[in-house]
């Protein structure tokens, strides 16, 4: 399929929107009427045609956009990529790995020909015709790791697993919910997780790590997550907090509708072959409130997690003090009848 | 199976390399590239014989860069279960057999600024796929590698014409032996030790580590235990609703599949965790030979490992 690629920005003006089409593949979250954290793994394989869940790195109508967004944040803060010197392996591990699938499932927008370590790759969205040498980081313009996620949605944290644990240590990181890979870098799964609540006390790092550390090659897989975000922004980062964070103050009941967003980032994890790391990408995608009622089944079920969801929660997510105008707003799309099971739209 | 991806391969050459080890190659048998993997992983083969099926793991040995073929190296014991004896006796190239995605359970650390290996015997294997990432990546390695006689020191010769002055070679019946403290104590800070030997090799190794205070996270090591043989017992599955025997021969997990039931395994050594099971009820004596369980889990009789351990008793109840 050929995707029309938007022209939109991701602050300033916000220009960002979802055409029909991506709000019928938009990654609802939650496949029942409440939430609780779980270990909510499934195998990464293609479900549903058209949906997020078919590519290995899903290409959208955002993309050309999206990486936009990525060269001015690290324009202005270069530490967003990093790569602790034992991770360059595991960085032409994900060259490889991102470059071979978009190849492979979207023929018309990339090409990769290789000739042994003699590699052209073609990106066609992005006007990219890159010739170099695999393993050779003279020949490409930046380290393989951020070479490739310049060209790839999502934050992708490289870990490398040892000790019986999974250690970030690389990273491309400009989309994230807010935290930072300058901060946890070179952290563990339990140092760089400390800041959640309850999950720990429930035992489910425990059991998630035990289930990262056995992921293997050629098995992927995935889990969504979410949370609220005022204005389509990518960069919620703790470092443009002072930007970002007043904003959280600027819901009217007028306003939310258009301004208040569903984040949902899609996780998912690759087992890297030459390296032994792990890669973890996490997809962040957008919806605003008035465009997920569109669909009736979701409006109905996220007005229920939200009203039921424990303050605790809401206040990790960030939107416990705008509780109350969310649900003002989401009530009037729930009246109250069942909603089917699975997170599709009926 | 629950042990995850596989390859339909055939067996391209088996060659004899000295007394006891031969080695085999695969090539997929779609003629199909094999994925890429990382010094140290391991591929479990699966075996049919006379009506047995057995599962087991051996270290990858060929250029992990290399997609065309796997290799691996079996030691023959002929007081083993029989799996080694299979593989010698039964396969020849053209056969077809399935073995597994690569699984590394002794991946190099590759933040070392030194990779110090010390195999024994059959040992070698990992380290011949590390070494190659190794030469790869230009990373700095030093191999030393105990073989009863030159005759078995599988690969010696070519190790040492490939890498002159980062391997030795030491040979019991030549009353050579490793002169461990002198070696541990003298290496460069930020050097990871690596082991693959037999048991007796392994522990020396890794308690004179320990005694000259080499920090654990620097040390790695890794044990394949073939399950070991015992008295037959009975298991009650109490999520299946079936009761089955395990033989003499057989291994827990086994006897397991065999009654149809599908368990998580990964391994099937002991090393890595995935097959453990929660134990519902035992009058008995639990036999753990894993590597896997911590002390007050084992003396806690909820968990076993049913790749390597046993059952002695009237009673066992297990949650599968």
């Amino acid at each position: 399929m050929t995707i029309v690629f938007k022209e939109e920005s991701f602050r300033d003006d916000f220009t960002y929107s979802n055409s029909d089409w991506a709000i019928q593949r938009f990654p609802f979250p939650f496949d029942k009427d409440s939430y609780m954290y779980s270990v909510n793994m499934e195998r990464h394989v293609p479900v549903q045609a058209g949906s997020v869940f078919e590519a290995a790195f899903d290409v959208d109508e955002h993309y050309v956009s999206e990486m936009r967004d990525r060269a001015l944040v690290l324009a202005e803060d270069p530490l967003r990529c990093q790569s602790l010197p034992h991770m360059t392996l595991a960085g032409w591990d994900v060259l490889e790995l991102i470059m071979t699938s978009k190849a492979a499932d979207y023929p018309e927008h990339f090409e990769l020909h290789r000739d042994g370590d003699t590699w052209r790759w073609i990106n066609r969205p992005l006007g990219i015709d890159q010739s170099f040498t695999f393993l050779d980081e003279t020949t490409l313009p930046y380290g393989p790791l951020e070479y490739i996620t310049r060209q790839a949605q999502g934050d992708f944290a490289v870990l490398d697993q040892r000790d019986d644990n999974l250690w970030m240590d690389a990273g491309m990181v400009t989309t994230q919910a807010d935290w930072s890979l300058d901060f946890d870098i070179g952290m563990n799964f339990f140092e760089w997780h400390a800041p959640v609540p309850k999950a720990h006390e429930m035992g489910i790092f425990q059991r998630a790590l035990q289930y990262l550390l056995n992921i293997r090659q050629g098995e992927p897989a995935r889990r969504l997550n979410w949370t609220m975000t005022v204005n389509p922004l990518l960069d919620t980062s703790p470092e443009n907090y002072h930007k970002w964070g007043v904003m959280r103050g600027e819901l009217t009941p007028e306003n939310i509708g258009q301004k208040l967003h569903l984040r949902v980032e899609l996780q998912t994890f690759y087992r890297l072959p030459r390296s032994n790391g792990l890669l973890f990408p996490i997809r962040c995608y957008l919806i605003s409130l008035q465009d997920l009622v569109t669909v009736p089944k979701w409006g109905r079920r996220l007005h229920r997690v939200i009203r039921d969801l424990p303050e605790e929660l809401a206040t990790y997510k960030g939107f416990i003090d705008n509780r109350p105008l969310i649900l003002e707003y989401l009530s009037k799309y729930d009246d109250g009848a069942p909603t089917s099971p699975g997170i599709f739209p009926d | 199976m629950s042990g995850g991806a596989n390859f339909q391969v055939t067996v391209f050459e088996v060659t004899p390399v000295n007394d006891l080890i031969t080695r085999f190659s695969f090539v997929r048998s779609d003629g199909g590239e094999l994925p890429r993997f990382s010094g140290g992983a391991h591929t479990v083969v699966e075996m049919h014989d006379e009506g047995k099926r057995r599962l087991n793991p051996y270290s990858l040995m060929s250029d992990p860069a290399d997609t065309r073929a796997y290799s691996i190296s079996v030691r023959r014991d002929d007081a083993g279960r029989g799996g080694s004896l299979f593989m010698h006796r039964q396969v020849k190239p053209g056969m077809e057999m399935t073995i597994s995605a690569p699984v590394n359970l002794f991946a190099l650390d590759l933040r070392a600024r030194k990779h110090l290996m010390i195999a024994g015997g059959i040992g070698i294997t990992p380290f011949m796929a590390q070494i190659r990432q190794l030469s790869m990546m230009g990373g700095r390695f030093e191999l030393h590698y105990a073989a009863r006689s030159p005759d078995l020191a599988a690969y010696a010769d070519t190790l040492l014409a490939a890498h002159p002055g980062r391997v030795r070679t030491y040979f019991d019946e030549q009353g050579q032996k490793i002169d461990l403290e002198a070696l541990l104590d003298g290496q460069p800070l930020g050097t990871h030790l690596y082991v693959c030997g037999p048991k007796g090799l392994m522990n020396w190794v890794l308690e004179t580590a320990t005694q000259l205070g080499w920090p654990r996270e620097a040390v790695h090591s890794e044990e394949f235990l073939a399950p070991p043989s015992g008295k037959p017992f009975e298991v009650r599955l109490a999520a299946s609703n079936k009761s089955v025997t395990v033989d003499e021969h057989q291994s827990l997990l086994e006897a397991i599949e065999e009654a149809g039931v599908d368990a998580p395994y990964l391994c099937r050594g002991g090393a890595c965790g995935q097959c453990e099971t929660r134990v519902l009820e035992h009058e008995g004596t639990l036999i753990h030979n894993d590597h896997w369980l911590t002390e007050e889990q084992r003396a806690s009789g909820e968990r076993i490992m049913p790749c390597v351990s046993r059952f002695e008793g009237r009673t066992l109840v297990l949650d599968r």
